[in-house]
């Protein structure tokens, strides 16, 4: 009953495809410019990471619905290396591609809710829920 | 008993034409070309029919094949068109030639498939290739459009120079707008410089990282960048996800950033209409005396 859209993250324009999926989807449920922005903002950072650090993934979304409120639920899963240390990819400055190393926490700060799971050699799974207010 | 075959199916080729025509005309109605006129379609379908006779008949003429695919592609129809259509010639041509045979074994049988599937894949495979050619080449013609306007560098006055950013920034980009920047402000010797990211849809860490970086740059060649158009709620993300662009002169809209930058080169824009008037107020009250 809960569609669910997913891009597949190969090349760099896939990134745009994701963001534009999501920003699509963020709207169509009835999120406001401000929240579009931030999600898309959101679903940028994450399939970028898929690009940059484990080549090949995937970036999903669906809605997701309790009794008081709805929302988004984007899930990014890669196959990638994974990450050993995940309380130092959650700090704002950490980075090992030069960049400002705000991605991660700065989804973090963007979404609801956010939970992410890594092993290294195996890959990343991070969920991040939107509710709409 | 290959060469028997064709001429059967070319002596034959009116029925099998007109089988071919039904199943065709049969998937148009809740298919990809809904909206053709019927007219059209039948007499491309014709012309479709024809194509595959010559080429059987030629052993694949390549020149007539080449000209209806470009008809296709000309007209915007789906690849399914003419794969769909190549499979139902497939289908008509062996269903009519196992029932012209006599006795059907599994030898006739097999003789029958490949025979078919040797005139037929041939041009399955060069009209596929000169869909997926003339893809290509729009794609490819579209990456250098887009690389186009891609980053330009506009000396709006002396000393200013703005640079507006539409669409979304990738690596690629990024390096662009960094050499047209520096290169721009050197050459037009301009002090201050507007990068305005109106039509920017998303600022994500990369982008602010790589605007952070042009405007880095800028700053070491001695001029003074402000980045204009920042949306509401492209402002909002930023503080959220924890962008720091306070080192920068942000401004929200291009003329108020065109206003600090005269500002700072020492010049502002006087309106010669109201000083007009101004004067002649005065002449005016002076005549009142």
């Amino acid at each position: 009953m809960n569609p669910r859209s997913c891009v597949n993250i190969h090349k760099e324009w896939d990134i745009v495809g994701a963001r534009q999926l999501g920003r699509e989807m963020a709207k169509e449920i009835g999120f406001g410019t401000v929240d579009q922005a931030r999600i898309a903002t959101a679903v940028s950072e994450l399939a970028r990471n898929i690009y940059l650090y484990a080549k090949n993934g995937q970036v999903c979304f669906e809605y997701i619905y309790t009794n008081s409120q709805k929302g988004i639920l984007m899930t990014a899963v890669d196959t990638g290396p994974g990450i050993k240390d995940i309380s130092s990819v959650m700090q704002d400055g950490y980075t090992t591609s030069g960049g400002l190393g705000a991605g991660l926490p700065g989804v973090k700060r963007l979404m609801d809710d956010f939970d992410i799971e890594s092993a290294v050699g195996e890959g990343t799974k991070i969920k991040a829920i939107k509710w709409i207010r | 008993m290959d060469e028997n075959l064709k001429e059967l199916i070319i002596n034959n080729s009116d029925s099998i034409v007109d089988n071919w025509m039904d199943e065709v005309g049969r998937i148009k109605a809740g298919n990809y070309t809904a909206s053709i006129s019927d007219e059209l379609y039948e007499n491309t379908n014709r012309e479709f029919v024809n194509v595959i006779f010559t080429s059987i008949q030629n052993q694949g003429s390549s020149k007539v094949v080449e000209e209806f695919s470009e008809k296709i592609i000309n007209l915007g129809w789906p690849l399914s068109y003419i794969t769909d259509g190549l499979q139902i010639f497939r289908r008509v041509t062996i269903d009519f030639l196992l029932a012209q045979a006599d006795q059907v074994d599994s030898n006739h049988f097999s003789i029958v498939l490949t025979s078919v599937d040797e005139w037929i894949e041939p041009l399955i495979r060069q009209l596929v290739n000169e869909y997926s050619g003339s893809w290509e080449n729009i794609l490819s013609l579209q990456r250098v459009a887009l690389q186009e306007l891609s980053a330009p560098l506009i000396p709006v006055m002396e000393r200013i120079t703005v640079m507006p950013l539409i669409g979304t920034i990738d690596t690629d980009r990024a390096k662009l707008i960094m050499e047209n920047l520096l290169e721009g402000t050197i050459k037009h010797n301009s002090e201050v410089v507007l990068i305005d990211i109106t039509g920017v849809p998303v600022v994500d860490t990369m982008v602010a990282h790589h605007i952070i970086q042009a405007a880095e740059a800028v700053r070491l060649i001695g001029s003074t960048c402000i980045l204009v158009g920042i949306r509401p709620e492209i402002a909002q993300t930023i503080v959220n996800i924890g962008i720091d662009l306070s080192k920068f002169l942000t401004r929200s809209t291009l003329k108020k950033g065109f206003t600090k930058a005269l500002e700072i080169t020492e010049r502002e824009v006087v309106d010669l209409h109201a000083k007009n008037q101004g004067i002649e107020d005065i002449m005016h009250s002076l005549k009142g005396e």
